[in-house]
């Protein structure tokens, strides 16, 4: 196997765990904190209501957006770490 | 001004720019006919997948849904939104990486199977129709409503407008005029929200008005959730429907979002792997600025509604408004038949219930439409939000259209019966597919057939059931074979179907549904809009235990799927 495939499956790697990470926080903000953790976070008041509602109607897209731009820096940063970037 | 010479203006002057873009941004290549030459920077390219994907239902519908169903209609903001996370990490940088121009042609070569292709093709047509023709509906309920022009004028105004710039221009024309109707339509949809919020909570920001208190100090949504019990519904912040139901239905939004096309080739025009990443980022930023503001629409209107109509108790015999004394806005939206009052106790007053005793019936896309007169808001805003909701039909069924056109002249005549096509002849029957499918979507908008309504549930389910499933696997999944890929898609599609056609009736004939359309008929619950995340779960497993058992795919695509893995040589590839 030559070096190129190596970094290349070991670029691949870095770039699922990554994405494994963002998923997971992803899931967590969304169903869980918008949906299947409300219950627990009912005591939590934000505006005249609870923080599961505010996951469900705000929160969670809030996330979203900062998860794209994370995932897009750090795969800049892995792409040229691994030489793979483009010219 | 009058309003209705005002709005003429407003929607003329709309119309002129997206006419003079089309005339500047002509296509002169199959590249730009359907990419537009992988030219457009990352944020530009952002804000046309926002208007591409904010459909006549997101600008008109989606408060309204909010406003009568609070908590429950989270599901569609989480699902509409977190499947650009999906789109950004899982799809979009390694389908721009494989570099060509449709959806149907990366599960083509990627299966190596003219099968595959061809049913992904299908899938690609059946969910984009259905799609689009909601998006002419709005267009003549938009004319029809706001310029007094009569529905089939409308829709074929607004059809001459699309052949004009998607014909010439392809996808070049299309982004160019996609990026002017995000800022006609997200300046129509947030001035009259900031207006609402500054009236009610004292704060221009809605979003933060949502969360904020009312004149006399009560909290927003506490006060919403009180003058709704009042009126004898749930609590407006509360959970009514099942909670696997919401999961899998948020879940199959999510999924079908990243799996539709329409949204997926936006990502092939722009120069760069990286910039596929960021500009999932982008479009998720203006897609959230309206979406965002929808939920602050939805409460704010329900509760400006509720008080207009009920400004006493309601236990008290003149609690409710006179039916006599009600205001002009009223009146003018009685008229569209969207407000419909019927005075069951004979006492001369609205009295808006839940129950059988309800008076008022209000259609959910009133909270949007009406929402700059209940306001108060001066005639140009309410020419602007005209302006608004044509934007959004428009720019949505010119994505839907082109996906449609690209497949035709790309996938099925040069991909399968004339591959000998050159490119000058390609590029012509790119244009002849664009121009039949504005015909077949103008003429099902006249006519539309039964299945129109039901654009969420068979869009979304056939779009997660099918083609998410096959384009994530076939990225990151090496093992998946030609096999294992059309047996499943073939059963994510036909369990979605059958689940859908259960309860809605065969092809969607009424009379023919197997069993009444209520969660408790439903197996755990789960509706058929939800089916597609079952759906597509049964395709992946279906697709890895065939591949299993079948023979690997040869070398050279399994290195093909270790170079889209892999933003390098980016440029190379362009697939011609």
């Amino acid at each position: 196997m030559s070096t190129q495939d190596t970094s290349g499956m070991a670029y691949w790697k870095a770039n699922v765990r990554l994405i494994t990470i963002c998923l997971v926080i992803w899931a967590v903000c969304s169903y869980g904190f918008g949906i299947l953790l409300r219950p627990m976070l009912s005591g939590i008041a934000v505006g005249g209501t609870d923080l599961g509602f505010w996951f469900a109607q705000q929160g969670s897209m809030i996330v979203f957006l900062v998860l794209v731009f994370v995932y897009a820096y750090k795969m800049n940063k892995l792409d040229s770490q691994f030489g793979v970037q483009e010219d | 001004m009058e309003l209705q010479t005002l709005t003429f203006i407003v929607v003329g002057l709309t119309f002129a720019l997206y006419m003079g873009i089309a005339v500047w941004a002509r296509a002169s290549s199959t590249g730009e006919f359907y990419a537009a030459g992988r030219g457009i920077h990352p944020v530009a390219n952002g804000m046309a997948t926002a208007a591409d994907w904010m459909s006549a239902a997101s600008f008109i519908s989606m408060a309204g849904l909010i406003a009568f169903k609070g908590y429950d209609a989270s599901l569609f903001l989480m699902g509409w939104t977190g499947g650009y996370v999906l789109l950004a990490m899982l799809l979009a940088p390694y389908l721009r990486k494989f570099g060509k121009f449709t959806v149907p042609e990366f599960i083509g070569d990627r299966y190596y199977s003219q099968t595959a292709r061809v049913v992904a093709v299908i899938c690609l047509i059946v969910a984009s129709i259905t799609y689009v023709i909601g998006q002419m509906k709005g267009i003549g309920v938009a004319f029809s409503r706001f310029l007094e022009v009569d529905f089939t004028t409308g829709l074929l105004i607004g059809m001459a407008i699309v052949f004009f710039y998607a014909v010439l221009g392809g996808m070049k024309g299309i982004t160019y005029t996609q990026i002017a109707q995000y800022c006609v339509l997200i300046m129509a949809y947030t001035i009259p929200a900031i207006f609402i919020s500054l009236q009610l909570t004292g704060n221009p920001v809605p979003q933060l008005g949502l969360f904020g208190s009312v004149a006399d100090g009560t909290p927003l949504l506490t006060k919403l959730d009180q003058t709704v019990v009042d009126l004898g519904f749930s609590q407006y912040t509360a959970q009514k429907g099942g909670t696997l139901n919401m999961v899998l239905y948020t879940f199959s939004l999510m999924i079908g979002t990243a799996g539709l096309p329409h949204v997926i080739i936006r990502f092939f025009t722009v120069p760069k792997v990286k910039d596929a990443r960021s500009s999932a980022g982008w479009a998720l930023v203006f897609i959230s600025i309206l979406y965002t503001t929808a939920p602050a629409v939805g409460a704010m209107a329900m509760l400006n509604l509720a008080n207009t109509v009920q400004p006493g108790p309601v236990a008290a015999a003149d609690g409710a408004m006179e039916y006599e004394a009600r205001p002009q806005w009223f009146k003018n939206w009685e008229t569209t038949g969207l407000l419909k009052f019927e005075d069951k106790n004979k006492n001369g007053r609205i009295e808006y219930r839940n129950g059988d005793t309800n008076e008022l019936k209000v259609d959910r896309d009133i909270m949007v439409l009406a929402n700059p007169e209940i306001a108060k808001l001066p005639n140009w805003v309410i020419a602007l939000v005209a302006a608004g909701g044509l934007a959004a039909a428009l720019s949505t069924a010119a994505g839907l259209l082109l996906a449609i056109a690209s497949s035709i002249s790309h996938d099925l005549l040069k991909g399968i019966f004339k591959p000998d096509i050159s490119e000058k002849g390609e590029l012509l029957a790119a244009r002849v597919a664009m121009a039949g499918a504005i015909a077949v979507a103008g003429y099902l908008g006249l006519h539309p057939p039964g299945f129109a309504a039901q654009t969420v549930a068979l869009a979304f389910g056939l779009a997660a059931a099918s083609i998410f499933p096959a384009l994530m696997m076939g990225i990151f999944n090496k093992r998946i074979n030609n096999t294992g890929a059309v047996v499943g898609m073939l059963v994510g599609i036909t369990s979605t179907l059958v689940y859908i056609f259960w309860f809605k009736g065969w092809f969607f004939i009424p009379g023919t549904a197997m069993a009444a359309n209520t969660p408790d008929n439903h197996i755990l619950g789960i509706s058929p809009e939800a089916f597609g995340a079952v759906g597509a779960m049964l395709n992946f497993a279906s697709a890895i235990l065939v591949s299993k058992v079948t023979a690997e795919p040869p070398e050279h695509i399994q290195h093909m799927v270790e170079d889209i893995r892999i933003p390098k040589g980016s440029g190379a590839a362009t697939g011609h």
